[in-house]
């Protein structure tokens, strides 16, 4: 297997290293860096839960090789909150609303999220609520029936204007 | 009633939607998944398996693989012989079939796991494994029910097909007449697709072999204690050699109730490497090699009176087993819960279990909640039929509190449960005239509507009749500086156990929900229990925590009353603080007793032990049931057969709610698998035993769109535990397939009946009722494949055998085949002319019975036993020389055949 040495940021920290090129970015953050935060689970593009922030996109790390993470800035669920341990607006909603269950498929979508809300911020209520909405509907949940998710997107919406 | 609700904790806590202590984690990736688990020389697991569905291993060449770089071991059935394993069933009963952890010479299924590959990394594992090359004699699969009742035995072992049989064929004699004479009869039938469970996180297993006789094992379980009870006893191990441990767990919902043999194959091989090993299951695994769940064919007749009473009811089950069930299993949940909330006078049944070339059956939340879709669906066929409302129709026929006690049909004592009164409650909250004037109004402007109801019971926090089925211990304490920790049995896989005990700690102790920490989630802490099993930890534990902390309660007020020369009566506990009535200026804090009780040992009471502790295990009683009625609204599109979901009302009985966000979170989460069920779900194999769906591309979940948000009503009668919670863990599975198919039948009901209901409803099938032709192919596809199940007959052609020359006295070995296994006993008989008695001894004890006759070969004798409730047993039995074979009636539970042979 051919190596290839890649440069990234991954929640502001910088790491330079040698990795496979058929390693997949997801198995990369979790076995060459440590963030066991985002979770693989079906590896095929469709479940949502390994979602990371990459270059401030929202992009599915199984998906992608970690050769393709050159020079990215990359934030995974670890980095969504502030320094000081305040969490980030959507984790605490989705903690407000009982959002999560098992916890597995979290970290993608509490990243999902903070993409959508950024994107959309300041637009009106329901527009964000949509967008949201819409941007849930590429992950899945197999424990909640997504009823906190839907009542964490509201609080999203309601406080984005 | 809680009495110390004077005295402690004037904050109220169990009631309210507090945030989990579970989420900190979770949300900042902070969690441990097995899969996060990682120690030094730590090797990684990829399995070899089978490409074909049935047939004899001719060979496995290796050579290959093993030259492939960073390959440590491959190993096939042959080396893990070296280590000797008896598979179990989660009631810890032998497995029947000759299950081995490697396919042993066989092939029984497509995924039978034949060979692992142990490697430096995953990828390396992965890359050895795609080089092994495995020939195998293929032999034409049995894949469907059908297949099973005609073809070679699954396992050549055995006589036929039948994995598991209940029931009672003789049983028809007497519905019959019943049926024939009604003044209405109607059948429905229900061919359940098979489901797979599909947690989030596929199953895992990590092992690290730690001295001689220790392993850690860090397991994806519902329990880690009855992940580390059932991998001691099924390797042989002494209980405590292994510690289970299993930090946070991406959904079980039944699948992960017991290792099955991918987890133990782990185990094992950590043992003869001397390695720590990991194996993490992927998706495509997950879906096809996973337990699957469900598949099920089954008829229902009921019989109605003029006035739409239920006179008589007769059901066929037939449930596919796969090669290597988790348990063999003929399902008689299913026949025990279908009428205890009805008043039926005669019920009787026929169910089996059926081995076939496809992955084998597992558990899934409510696993017998095929009671409640095929009695409410039918029930509101009959509705239909009769011309009476479907609500109505249940009015008749429930139990209510006012017909309590009730016996039902099958001689189980009904009392404590509430479904007419979660109904009443249901349509005291639903505009149902409104919605049938907008239906009708609706069907006017060519729109589609339809509502359904469904109404159920369920047992919960199950305790003391079946082997795994236990109390909880809880394990509490105040530290020194005044925080409380709380050691539990319990595992949450997202059930929030560490918040709802919590919860119940600081109501019960006076403390702040902030200054608990619970521990839970291994089997070093607490004792046995069976975790997330048969919604029960909110039963069992959340009743254990509940004394526990009055307990420890107590003490505090004991110390404090002596430290102030007061009485214990004055002592009140609230926020931390310990108050003396009359007394403000002697209030002290929790913390400075506990730095006395630690610290100070001669300011304690004359012989109270130093510190604050407090133990308890709470047993509760035998069953606690949980009843609801739901309701659900949908527009069906005459024109794609698209269902659209517009309103779903639950109305359930779940006693005390200590956090409703988190009961209403097992109701949602059930629900939206019960809409995946109906709906979405399906996991075909094709006729050569080929699982069609690998990905969750195939594979349809539930996403956001499908499932509309829920409505929640809390009748909260308490139950009779400590604490009064009832379980809620698995309803929303249960009642949820029958409220939605119910609500699609009445939209349809202009343009005809669902006759035979073919899950899951596509589309497609939707329309073959709309537009009456078999527009989606099913009805071509099983036309072809399967004749209509009969009733099968028995021969009881009388004859008289010869008096056996050998007689029967003496001793003999049996195995009875029970609905919790195959249970083995030593029968002795003296017969004294046609007259026997004698005794069964089983390794529970022994017991005595007289008064049985001997005519010819054939003895008949009666036994009243306990457990797991009480009944009489009448055995049947014909002996022939040395061996002996017959039935065991076993009153409601059915009968069961007996076999066995002379000692």
């Amino acid at each position: 297997m051919s190596e290839h040495a890649i440069e990234l940021t991954v929640n502001g920290h910088c790491h330079a290293t040698r990795v496979e090129a058929r390693t997949s970015l997801g198995e990369f953050l979790r076995d060459g860096l440590g963030y066991t935060g985002t979770h693989l689970a079906c590896e095929h593009g469709v479940c949502g839960a390994c979602t990371v922030m990459i270059d401030g996109r929202a992009m599915r790390s199984c998906l992608m090789l970690a050769v393709q993470a050159d020079g990215a800035e990359v934030t995974t669920v670890e980095g969504l909150a502030e320094a000081d341990g305040t969490l980030h607006p959507v984790q605490q909603a989705l903690k407000d609303n009982f959002g999560l269950q098992c916890g597995f498929c979290t970290p993608g979508v509490a990243i999902t999220m903070a993409c959508v809300t950024r994107d959309n911020a300041g637009v009106e209520a329901p527009r964000m609520e949509d967008a949201l909405t819409t941007a849930m509907s590429g992950h899945i949940c197999r424990c909640t029936g997504y009823q906190g998710i839907r009542r964490a997107i509201r609080q999203l919406a309601g406080a984005s204007t | 009633m809680n009495v110390q609700a004077k005295s402690v904790g004037a904050v109220r806590y169990v009631g309210t939607r507090q945030p989990r202590k579970e989420d900190a984690r979770l949300l900042t990736g902070r969690g441990q998944f097995t899969d996060d688990v990682r120690m030094p020389g730590m090797l990684h697991i990829a399995f070899v398996r089978s490409a074909v569905a049935r047939g004899r291993i001719v060979s496995i060449d290796l050579d290959a693989a093993r030259e492939m770089p960073g390959v440590q071991a491959i190993y096939t059935q042959a080396d893990l012989a070296a280590v000797p394993v008896q598979m179990l069933s989660f009631f810890f009963t032998n497995i029947e079939s000759p299950v081995t952890l490697l396919a042993d010479g066989r092939v029984a299924c497509v995924g039978d796991p034949i060979a692992m590959v142990i490697a430096e990394s995953r990828a390396q594992a992965e890359d050895a494994v795609s080089l092994v090359e495995v020939v195998v004699e293929e032999e034409t699969p049995l894949v469907t029910i059908a297949d099973a009742k005609t073809g070679a035995p699954v396992h050549p072992d055995r006589d036929d097909n039948i994995a598991a049989e209940m029931g009672d064929e003789d049983a028809l004699e007497a519905i019959q007449p019943l049926l024939d004479g009604a003044a209405h009869v109607v059948s429905t039938r229900i061919r359940h697709q098979r489901i797979a469970p599909s947690p989030m996180e596929g199953r895992a297993c990590a092992a690290s072999p730690d001295g001689a006789e220790e392993m850690t094992v860090w397991m994806g379980c519902q329990s880690p204690h009855l992940a580390a009870r059932y991998l001691a006893q099924a390797l042989g191990m002494p209980t405590g050699a292994i510690r289970v441990v299993a930090r946070d767990v991406g959904g079980g919902f039944g699948l992960k109730n017991i290792p099955w043999r991918e987890e133990v194959a782990v185990v094992v091989a950590a043992k003869l490497l001397r390695r720590p090993v990991k194996w993490i299951e992927d998706r495509f695994e997950s879906l096809t090699a996973s337990s699957h769940a469900r598949e099920q064919d089954v008829s229902l007749s009921l019989a109605l009176d003029e006035g739409g009473r239920f006179q008589a009811a007769w059901c066929d089950y037939a449930c596919n087993n796969g090669a290597w069930p988790m348990g063999e299993d003929a399902n008689i949940a299913v026949h025990m819960f279908m009428w205890p909330a009805y008043k039926l006078p005669a019920y009787g049944f026929i169910t089996r279990g059926w081995y076939t070339n496809t992955m084998g059956l597992g558990g899934y939340r409510g696993p017998w909640a095929m009671e409640s879709l095929v009695r409410e669906t039918l029930l509101e066929k009959a509705a239909r039929k009769i011309g009476i409302d479907p609500v109505e129709l249940r009015r008749r026929n429930l139990v209510y509190l006012t017909d309590q006690p009730h016996t039902s049909s099958m001689g189980i004592p009904v009392e404590d449960i509430t479904p007419g009164e979660c109904l009443e409650k249901l349509m005291a909250n639903i505009d149902y005239a409104g919605f049938r004037r907008e239906q009708a109004e609706a069907r006017k402007e060519g729109r589609d509507l339809g509502i359904g109801f469904a109404t159920y019971i369920e047992p919960t926090g199950s305790a003391g009749s079946m082997a795994p089925m236990t109390g909880e211990t809880v394990q509490l304490r105040i530290e020194p500086t005044g925080k409380v920790v709380a050691m539990l049995s319990t595992h949450s896989q997202g059930h929030g156990t560490a918040t709802t005990m919590a919860q119940v700690i600081a109501e019960q102790l006076g403390v702040a929900y902030e200054d608990i920490a619970v521990y839970e989630g291994d089997s070093a802490i607490g004792a046995f229990s069976p975790g997330a099993a048969g919604s029960r930890q909110g039963v069992i534990a959340g009743g254990a925590t509940w004394r526990a902390a009055e307990m420890l309660a107590d003490k505090v007020k004991v110390v404090a009353a002596h430290l102030s020369n007061a009485s214990v009566e004055t002592v009140t506990i609230e926020g931390g603080m310990v108050h003396i009535a009359g007394a403000p200026e002697m209030s002290r804090s929790i913390r400075e007793i506990a730095e006395i009780a630690y610290g100070e040992p001669g300011r304690l009471p004359e012989g109270a032990a130093t510190g604050l502790e407090a133990q308890y295990r709470y047993q509760p009683p035998p069953m606690t049931m949980t009843s609801a009625a739901h309701c659900c609204m949908v527009e069906v599109s005459a024109e794609t057969g698209f269902v659209k979901i517009l309103r779903w009302i639950s109305a359930e009985d779940c006693g005390t709610v200590i956090n409703p966000g988190v009961v209403e979170g097992q109701i949602a989460g059930g629900l939206a698998q019960a809409i995946g069920q109906v709906l979405l779900e399906d996991m075909p194999y094709d006729a050569r035993g080929n699982p069609l769906a690998a990905t969750f591309k195939d594979y349809l979940m539930p996403s956001i769109s499908d499932v509309p948000d829920f409505e929640y009503l809390h009748a909260n009668t308490p139950s009779q535990t400590i604490g009064g919670m009832r379980g809620v863990g698995e309803g929303g599975a249960i009642v949820g397939p029958p409220t939605l198919v119910n609500a699609i039948a009445d939209a349809l009901a202009p343009f005809g009946e669902i006759d035979e209901l073919v899950l899951p409803l596509t589309p497609a099938r939707v329309l073959d009722v709309i537009e009456q032709r078999d527009v989606s192919g099913t009805r071509a596809h099983l036309d072809g494949a399967d004749v209509a199940a009969v009733v099968e007959e028995t021969n009881p052609a009388e004859v008289v055998a010869p008096v056996m020359a050998a007689g029967i006295d003496g001793d003999w070995n049996m195995v009875l085949k029970t609905p919790m296994g195959p249970q083995e006993m030593v029968a002795h008989f003296d017969a004294d002319g046609a007259v026997v008695s004698g005794y069964l001894q089983a390794p529970e004890g022994r017991q005595d019975f007289s008064g049985g006759t001997l005519s010819g070969s054939q003895v008949k004798f009666e036994m009243k036993v306990e457990k797991p409730m009480k009944i009489t047993l009448k055995y049947d039995l014909q002996f022939d020389g040395d061996t002996v074979s017959g039935k065991c009636k076993m009153g409601m539970f059915g009968s069961a055949t007996v076999t066995g042979e002379r000692v």
